[in-house]
């Protein structure tokens, strides 16, 4: 089968369940097509060699019961995997190796998945355009010096590139759903506590969620049924019934009564977001569903919240980056000296921006007006969901306030790269699940998403509304190769 | 609201991260556009409300009182960048 | 200085100042794990031997909390009959040091576990309340070692995670020995819980002293110091006698005092100034995202509270009513939960009035020459028993008793085998009192004669002189009754 990489995860599982293909046969395909694939700069680390014998050993063995039975996937380098380097894209942490596995990677190995390697990502996860990695920027298979978007850009670009079937990124601001905007690709952020954040390295405890990508949805709903579970070792995760995604998928939404937030409409919005959204609202009024205008009266607030306290939390979670028990040490004449050289070498310049923000916002004399007011605003962002929810089964928004940019270009305006998240941040700050779906392309042929938000634990009802939507939409994404020589 | 050279010297010492004074201006430039776009929170009325710290809706979960953690020296002083079989080594500490 | 009845000042020409004293007590938890990881909290292991990927602030670690630790807060929280607080936050303190993994220790701020409670001093001139503002729960810190080698420093981490409690008093004290009967009680009461073992040698105890001085009769508080870290009562008390003397010092030179933290230097017997100054601690203290708010039930509660034995007060109040002991022997034998089973122990089968005298007497003053702890003393508690009951039946006197002591504070023996094996036996065979009865009469003739002819009053004489003789070992009993036939 000279078409595997173009199969998509459903496809593939079918075929090995099938014995139609064998998991070393899928496995070198797509580690031939990555190899081709340098330029995109995709991976941090390849573990191809190792992911060929365990191909092989799940080949002479295969237990076809199994979710993932053989399948290789490549997992953004934010979580730990168990002897193979974890770099969460930082020079800090270049030569780390952990001697454990995070929870969510643990749960794709126990269906049979085979790692491929760690992808790419903004350094800690800090960015929207994969543009903060200390190894380097990521090209989007779109188009060439076009950014994947961040921070799981290395992730949203493999799956878009068919480097891997699917993968699993992070999303703490929109991480997920905006780089799976940015490539054409289903990116799914779920109910904070759904899965576990162990072994994952941290950026903001209260926001980070693991979450599915994938190049459709009922992949995306079955990574997700894959590793969304209760975990002891998370203090956050929670104990609730998770559904079967696969299974209970359907294209059926009528009735469904989904919310269109006014405060969305953003000042400046492009029209072609605006034509999308309203051809969205069409596809799920086609599908049966009801369309309830709403309000979101926070919406505008979420942005600075987030920036409070993201980089608050971050501040303290990064601060075991030290230089003493693992990393990059720099040489010191006494401890403080080396804590501070290490540091300013090893952090890249938007994650110390970021620290420096997060110190500062807790810092004495500015707490009550910074940490204490976004937490009290992150309330009033989360009544504003709890509010509409009593209305509403879910909201439709655009994934994004535009489609992907150049290299380059919005690095010397934080505030502007910040700007990006602006729909994908109150979801993180209200805890809630959201999907991005393709929905279509803009006038320079790049993809533009749109994003469904759901109620707490409701990961099946969004899911399924995607389903319905995809099915409407028909999207195609268009790449044309322009890396493979 | 401002920050000056000194509030960014200041955050520099409490994060650990030496700046010089190009890096410094640079942050201080970035930090204020930060924080004229953050204060449009001023705009809200807050007082009477609750801050939200987590938005997971379940108690603290207890464990029990056992150890099962063993001896992991060997694993975890692997990957310290000054290796000692038996500690971890950081340059003198003055005091 | 003038310590005249137990008022504790400093006196300098026309001031007297009177020396104010609050206490931060951190108290290691008993528990078999840490409070956020499941590694041993063991004391002396081999370095590093007890760290687990959380305490080493691995990435991507996460704190699930202990419940027992948990219980043991509440326990002492109810031991200082303290407010418990059914819901609590930990909060991160954030500072950097090697021996601290995570960069932050993990305790707790604006919520803590328990609230306001008080502790009852027993002090020579009556009884003192120390209120108790606050205890919480936070994480210990490693160890750095910085004398194995001359550029580096050494960091053991297996301290590191360890659950402390953290119980701040309020500033009610007045003197080095309020400080004294304060650390005593405060460790008596978890001991008597079992919630920490108050071993202040392993660390299992320390306190952060803070102290000021203002002139007597003032009701402002003067500028305070903290002195940080002290590891014995002796070094408290040795610390706040020379930093109050310090402060009287400053003030008089017309000076002011600087609020700040200071070292107490065991061998010079000084407090001085922590440096790095420059960089003024900001915690940045916040709710730990990676934890939720700890939530414990009034049922949770009233569960623990069927748990707590018998306190040191309400003992001793049973102790004076039910054994008559006085308030002053009470005190004395409830201060540890080994020494009120102890005296329990011995009173089972032994007069209670000799029991007491001789646990707070005889015992306790060959223990201290010892330097032994009560839990090792050489004479068990059913020897000490068997020794009062030889008294009382009368095989042998108060005084012969000392000597069989005295044998038994060798090794734990049976003091009815010293008795026999040493021939401290009295002495009950009628013909050999008889001899020794007839020589003393043929010694005192005179004696004899007056007694016979109406001094009656002289038998005490006799009886005393035979007792001599024998070396105290005769029978009284038999002595008046051969006595009176011989007279």
């Amino acid at each position: 089968m000279s078409d595997i990489t173009k199969q998509s995860l459903s496809e593939l599982v079918k075929n090995i369940k099938e014995k139609k293909i064998s998991s070393i046969e899928v496995t070198k395909a797509f580690i031939e097509r990555s190899e081709k694939s340098k330029e995109l700069n995709v991976y941090v680390t390849e573990d191809f060699s190792a992911a060929i014998d365990k191909a092989k050993r799940f080949d002479e063995n295969p237990n076809l019961d199994l979710k993932l039975p053989g399948i290789p996937m490549a997992v953004k380098d934010l979580f730990c995997t168990k002897n193979v380097k974890t770099t969460a894209g930082s020079k800090i942490l270049n030569n780390f190796i952990p001697t454990y596995e995070s929870t969510v990677t643990q749960n794709i190995w126990n269906e049979g998945a085979i790692l491929l390697g760690k992808l790419n990502c903004d350094e800690f996860a800090m960015g929207s355009s994969n543009e903060t990695s200390f190894f380097g920027c990521v090209q989007n298979p779109i188009d060439k010096d076009l950014v994947p978007g961040g921070s799981s850009g290395g992730s949203s670009s493999a799956v878009a590139a068919q480097l891997t079937p699917i993968t699993i990124g992070t999303d703490t601001g929109g991480s997920i759903r905006q780089p799976a905007s940015f490539t054409g690709i289903v990116g799914l952020k779920p109910t904070y506590g759904s899965c576990s954040r162990y072994g994952i390295v941290a950026f903001a405890s209260s926001l980070d969620q693991a979450g599915p990508m994938a190049q459709n949805v009922r992949d995306c709903a079955l990574l997700h049924e894959v590793i969304s579970s209760y975990d002891e070792k998370d203090s956050t995760s929670i104990d609730f019934k998770r559904n079967n995604y696969v299974k209970e998928l359907t294209n059926n939404i009528k009735g469904k009564k989904i919310g269109i937030p006014k405060e969305y409409r953003v000042d400046g919005m492009p029209k072609e977001i605006e034509d999308l959204w309203k051809k969205g609202i069409d596809y799920v009024k086609d599908c049966g569903a009801k369309i309830i205008d709403i309000s979101l009266p926070h919406t505008n607030y979420a942005l600075p919240t987030y920036y409070i306290v993201a980089p608050a939390e971050a501040s303290s979670n990064l601060a075991r980056y030290d230089g003493v028990k693992y990393g990059f040490r720099a040489d010191g004449e006494n401890l403080i000296d080396m804590y501070e050289k290490t540091r300013s070498e090893g952090f890249g310049a938007e994650v110390q921006r970021r620290i420096m923000i997060g110190t500062y916002v807790l810092s004495s004399g500015y707490y009550d007006a910074y940490y204490l007011k976004a937490q009290k605003v992150r309330k009033l962002i989360k009544n504003d969901f709890d509010e509409a929810y009593k209305k509403v089964d879910a909201i439709l928004t655009p994934s994004t306030p535009s489609s992907a940019f150049k290299i380059g270009e919005k690095t010397n305006d934080p505030v502007s790269m910040y700007l990006n998240d602006i729909f994908t941040v109150p979801v993180n700050l209200a805890g809630l699940p959201g999907i991005s779906i393709p929905a279509g392309h803009d006038a320079k042929g790049y993809p533009l998403g749109l994003q469904i938000i759901g109620k707490a634990f409701d990961e099946q009802n969004i899911l399924n509304i995607a389903y319905a939507m995809e099915e409407k939409i028909n999207f195609k994404n268009k790449i044309t190769d322009w890396w493979i020589k | 609201m401002s920050i000056d050279l000194k509030t960014i010297k200041h955050i520099s010492k409490l994060s650990r991260i030496s700046v010089d004074e190009k890096r410094a201006e640079k942050l201080a430039g970035d930090l204020n556009s930060i924080f004229e776009f953050i204060e449009i929170l001023n705009e809200l009325k807050t007082e009477n409300v609750e801050p939200l710290t987590s938005v997971a809706e379940t108690t603290l979960k207890l464990r029990a009182d056992k150890v099962k953690s063993k001896n992991l020296r060997e694993q975890i002083i692997k990957n310290s960048p000054q290796e000692n079989e038996d500690y971890f080594v950081v340059p003198k500490v003055i005091e | 200085m003038s310590k005249d009845k137990s008022e504790y000042l400093i006196n300098r020409k026309d001031n007297q100042y009177e020396v104010v004293i609050g206490l931060e007590v951190h108290a290691q938890v008993t528990s078999e794990s840490k409070l956020f990881s499941t590694s041993s909290t063991k004391f002396g292991a081999e370095p590093n031997t007890q760290v687990s990927l959380v305490d080493a602030a691995l990435p991507g670690m996460l704190p699930v909390i202990n419940e027992y630790c948990v219980k043991q807060a509440i326990k002492t929280g109810i031991g200082l009959k303290a407010k418990i607080n059914k819901r609590s936050v930990f909060d991160r303190k954030n500072y950097f040091y090697a021996d601290l993994p995570q960069g932050y220790q993990i305790s707790q701020f604006k919520d803590p576990i328990v609230g306001e409670g008080k502790v009852i001093l027993d002090m020579p001139d009556g009884q003192k309340e120390v209120g108790i503002e606050r205890l919480h729960l936070e994480q210990d810190a490693g160890k750095s070692i910085h004398n194995l080698d001359p550029k580096n420093t050494f960091v053991d981490l297996n301290r590191s995670g360890v659950a402390l409690m953290e119980i701040v008093s309020k500033p009610d004290l007045r003197s080095p020995d309020e400080v004294n009967a304060y650390v005593k009680k405060l460790r008596s009461i978890m001991r008597y819980l079992g919630t920490c073992d108050g071993n202040m040698q392993e660390g299992s105890l320390r306190a952060d002293v803070n102290v000021s001085v203002r002139k007597k009769g003032s009701k402002e508080f003067g500028t305070r110091c903290e002195i940080k870290n002290v590891n014995s009562i002796k070094f408290m008390q040795m610390a706040i006698e020379y930093e109050a003397n310090r402060q009287v010092n400053l003030i008089e030179d017309g000076q002011s005092i600087d609020q700040e933290t200071r070292l107490f230097d065991t061998k010079k017997n000084e407090t001085r100034s922590m440096r790095s100054k420059e960089d003024a601690h900001d915690y940045r203290y916040f709710p730990d995202p990676d934890l939720l708010p700890l939530e414990v039930s009034d049922d949770f509660i009233e569960k623990l509270k069927l748990e707590i034995p018998e306190l040191p007060d309400e003992k001793k109040k049973r102790f004076i009513e039910k054994f008559k002991v006085s308030p002053y022997e009470a005190t004395i034998l409830v201060s540890d939960n080994e020494t009120s089973s102890y005296f329990e122990n011995v009173i089972k089968k032994s007069d209670v009035k000799l029991a007491t005298n001789w646990i707070i007497g005889e015992l306790f003053a060959a223990l201290n020459e010892k330097n032994l702890e009560i839990t090792e003393s050489p004479i068990s508690a059913g020897n000490l028993s068997k020794l009062i009951n030889l008294i009382k039946e009368g095989t042998i006197s108060g005084k012969i008793a000392k000597t069989v002591f005295e044998h038994m504070m060798e090794g734990d023996k049976d003091p009815k085998k010293i008795v026999e094996e040493k021939g401290l036996k009295q002495e009950s065979d009628p013909k050999a009192l008889e001899i020794l009865i007839d020589k003393v009469i043929d010694n005192n003739r005179d004696k004899a004669t007056e007694y016979k002819s109406g001094k009656v009053k002289l038998f005490g004489f006799f009886v005393g002189q035979v007792m001599k003789v024998s070396g105290g070992k005769a029978n009284p009993q038999l002595v008046n009754e051969i006595l009176k036939k011989k007279l």
